[in-house]
């Protein structure tokens, strides 16, 4: 992550936040009415306070900027967003609120142009100052869960999009060493949220088929046809730089285009869509990475195998609030200590900034991350009921 | 299709017994179902819970409930339980699949347990208990809707393979490795250290050993057998699902023809080499030789819940069968010790005629004295027998042509020290046999007794004793 401009220029910001307010002091902390005012701009991002108890929160933003913008408030693993509004137009003022109970380290974020990861800063929740308990009804959970993850697919999209992007570039351009230090990190975004990717049609097919799922007569497109190109195969010639372009656009293109689906306002999900996304998530690297079929050239299926785990953590947190309202604390427990069972032997092959290559790893640890996938997956296999129920 | 659902009897395939609600109308949901079980997927199997009260009447409703006309539905049980001559009953002083007449199938597996929990471990052998309850009588998982009812948001709690087909004689026989005990170091794992039996060792290496690690060992062992193959391998795939977790395949072997008989109803069947094998095996039917030479007995103290059990020896054993195929019958014969035709002892007379090893010919005994049988024969070793339970095997071929086959050697007895250590040093040294085997894959478990009371499992005397 780059290092952002998190503070704006004290004076503007105090002047905006005053005249949006009508405060006459104490800038650093929320409004009269409550609200923590946010002021961002195309390059800025200045949220008023870094601290707020825990309970139902409001932001009052202002976009200051040309592009239009967007915030978030995220989970501390910068995945999860628990809440967000989108399209703020250049000038106006609108307000979010999020519900966070939950005592602890977050993220805010102001995305301006509504691509990439935005100016991210740490948020602190702090012990509720109230005792209220708002006994949310099962309908109003299952909505919150299905706007968050809806929030957290766009998130990851629009990550993806400028990732892309610089990976095409590179590859395109013949810097072959950047293309590949490049190349597992990108598809990371899309990989955390492959199942959605998959629901548009010929778009999984065009960017993230591997050769060998091909028809015969299909054009091989999308990042393995560049993976291929990049580390090569045996009796393998090389595309040129026209050949590169070609390949290079298209990924942009398509992932252009999944940009556009999934902002678009007939991108709905349910519940049932973000269980299933979990199990399709886990079945990836059950069938997929565990095999080392992914990245049959790079070999860089943990950084793949990481990606798909932390979209199915995210989902099964998205949900979690429906299994303690349903009773099946059990069933999360059980997946809160195996997802993190999983990611302890995925931390044991951590090299460097990434992974161990597939190729590198011995015969009982693919073992045992296969035992580990499994033992996970089995009970996930439940989500999806335990969070659709009706109580 | 139908040879499977015919079985070795012919008895008929029943369809009426999985008349909805027929099975688990009689269960009440249990206390006692495992800290896994009450853990997520496994919650509706946990309803179940083990073999104890309502549990009885679910899993055993057919017998159990019906026969004392107690309640309607039990009545109904009887009616639509499978027929009685496809169902071997699981609950027992001794475990199923032992001296149980060889069943033509087997699959078995071998896992290795990798929770650290004790609660977790009896957990497990709770739910392989309930699952194999239900699964002995021909009935999905979980009951009657087991296998997929209305619930469209979940997986069936069993894979469904198994549906429309009796329960094919299928027994399930589980057993404890010594790495369960101890690890590799002589770690206590679960705290049962004190608790292994002195005879459950480390096999010793034998000569001309050639195992492979991957096809050996385990802390937990399953033998599924059944008169089908996809009713024993439904069985595999339903408790390896039930395990995730808990405790992971480690080896698992398909075995597509028994190579021995248990029962004096029973003819004897051929290994690969074409011979009768298992003639003079131990037989159900003399229960003083079974008493004596498979179940254990008269264990004091801390391994005293292993009375009633007994030891299961496993060894995969490739046979090189291109090169055997092509000796002369004479060699053959020599090699086995009987003749390939009746079976009879080269010594003269039929099949089950005693052979005669200090009968001379012109050349020295007719029986050589590194023949098979000659050194396998109890009388040279202090009368010891095994009963044996083998399979033939078939894994394909090798990717040079030749068939990866061979006999999965299965034998079960009171003591492996005094009845199958000696035993196959002998034959690995001096048996003319070895030329044509090479032992690839190794397993040593001791066999729990069976359950045999209400809110009993497989393994409670171990684990709870």
């Amino acid at each position: 992550m780059k290092k952002q401009h998190l503070l704006a220029p004290l004076g503007v910001l105090s002047v905006a936040a005053l005249l949006l307010t009508g405060c006459t002091d104490n800038t650093k902390t929320a409004s009269a009415d409550g609200a923590i005012t946010v002021t961002e701009s195309d390059t800025e991002c200045s949220v008023a306070t870094a601290t707020a108890p825990a309970g139902q929160l409001t932001f009052k933003i202002t976009n200051n900027g040309q592009k239009s913008n967007e915030f978030e408030v995220l989970a501390a693993d910068g995945l999860r967003i628990l809440g967000e509004l989108e399209n703020i137009g250049s000038g106006t003022t609108r307000e979010l609120t999020v519900r966070v109970d939950e005592p602890g380290e977050y993220l805010v974020a102001c995305v301006p142009g509504q691509v990439g990861a935005g100016m991210r800063q740490a948020f602190t929740v702090t012990e509720a100052t109230t005792k209220e308990t708002v006994a949310a009804d099962r309908a109003a959970l299952q909505k919150t869960a299905v706007e968050q993850y809806t929030a957290y697919v766009r998130g990851q999209v629009q990550q993806l999009l400028p990732a892309t992007e610089e990976f095409a570039k590179a590859f395109a351009e013949g810097d072959v060493e950047k293309a590949k230090a490049l190349y597992p990190t990108a598809r990371a975004y899309y990989e955390r949220v492959e199942p959605v990717a998959e629901s548009f049609g010929d778009l999984d097919p065009e960017l993230d088929f591997r050769k060998a799922m091909l028809e015969d007569g299909q054009e091989f497109t999308g990042w393995h046809r560049a993976e291929e190109d990049l580390w090569g195969s045996e009796g393998y010639t090389k595309l040129d730089a026209a050949g590169r372009q070609k390949v290079a656009d298209f990924m942009v293109k398509k992932t252009k285009e999944l940009y556009d689906s999934v902002r678009s306002d007939d991108f709905k999900l349910n519940i049932e869509a973000i269980g299933q996304g979990a199990i399709g998530l886990m079945d990836e690297v059950a069938t997929g990475k565990i095999t080392g079929e992914e990245e049959l050239y790079s070999h860089t299926d943990l950084w793949d195998f990481q990606a798909n785990l932390e979209g199915a953590k995210v989902a099964f947190e998205t949900l979690q609030p429906l299994l303690k309202d349903s009773g099946d604390e059990q069933l999360a427990t059980t997946l809160t200590e195996r997802f993190a069972a999983v990611q302890k032997l995925l931390d044991a092959q951590k090299s460097g900034d990434g992974f161990k290559l597939y190729t590198e790893l011995s015969k009982d640890e693919i073992k045992g991350l296969a035992d580990s996938v499994n033992a996970l997956a089995e009970p996930l296999s439940q989500l999806t009921k335990a969070a659709a129920k009706v109580k | 299709m139908n040879e499977r659902v015919g079985g070795q009897d012919g008895h008929e395939h029943d369809g009426a017994r999985r008349r909805p609600g027929a099975d688990d109308d009689g269960a009440a949901p249990l206390e006692g179902a495992s800290p896994s079980a009450r853990a997520g997927r496994v919650s509706r199997r946990g309803l179940l819970g083990t073999l104890g009260g309502g549990a009885v009447g679910a899993v055993l409703g057919g017998v159990a409930v019906g026969l004392s006309r107690g309640s309607e539905a039990g009545a109904e049980a009887v009616s639509s339980a499978a027929p009685a001559n496809a169902v071997v009953e699981f609950m027992g002083e001794h475990q199923a699949g032992i001296v149980t007449p060889a069943q033509d199938r087997m699959h078995v597996a071998a896992f290795d347990v990798t929770t650290s929990s004790l609660d977790e471990l009896i957990g497990l052998m709770k739910d392989f208990s309930s699952a194999i309850g239900y699964m002995t009588r021909g009935l999905p998982i979980g009951g009657s809707a087991g296998a997929g009812g209305d619930d469209l948001l979940a997986p069936p709690e069993d894979t469904g393979e198994a549906v429309g087909l009796t329960a094919g004689h299928l027994t399930v026989t589980v057993g404890f490795g010594r790495s369960l005990f101890v690890d590799a170091d002589g770690k206590d794992r679960f705290g049962l250290k004190a608790k292994l039996p002195e005879g459950l060792i480390e096999l010793p290496h034998f000569p001309g050993d050639q195992l492979e690690e991957a096809r050996s060992g385990g802390d937990l062992v399953v033998q599924a057998c059944a008169d089908d193959p996809q009713v024993a391998v439904h069985a595999i795939r339903n408790l390896s699902r039930i395990a995730f977790g808990r405790a992971s395949v480690r080896w698992s072997q398909i075995g597509f023809g028994r190579t021995a008989s248990t029962s004096k109803a029973q003819a004897t069947p051929r290994n690969l080499f074409g011979f009768k094998d298992g003639t003079a095996n131990v037989k159900a039917e003399d229960t003083s030789v079974v008493d004596e030479h498979v179940w254990i007995s008269g264990l004091e103290g801390e391994s005293a819940w292993a009375n009633g059990g007994s030891f299961m020896v496993a060894r995969r054993i490739r046979m090189t069968i291109e090169t055997w195929d092509r000796q002369n019958l004479g060699e053959q014969q020599l090699v086995v010790g009987r003749t390939k035709a009746s079976g009879a002892p080269l010594s003269g007379g039929e099949e089950f005629t005693e052979p005669d090893f200090a009968k001379k010919g012109a050349n020295g005994p007719l029986i050589d004295t590194n023949s098979h049988v000659a050194l396998s024969h109890p009388t040279r070793h202090g009368g010891a027998q095994m009963l044996r339970r083998g399979y033939n095997y078939t894994d394909g071929t090798d990717g040079l042509g030749r068939l990866d086959a061979g006999l999965f050697f299965i034998a079960f007895v009171v003591d492996p020290r005094t009845h199958y250590v000696p035993i196959q040093n002998l034959i690995s040294k001096q048996d003319l046999m070895q030329e044509y085997v090479r032992h690839t894959g190794s397993g040593l478990f001791v066999i729990p007794p069976g359950v045999n009371e209400a809110g009993g499992y497989l393994g409670k005397r171990l684990l709870e004793g």
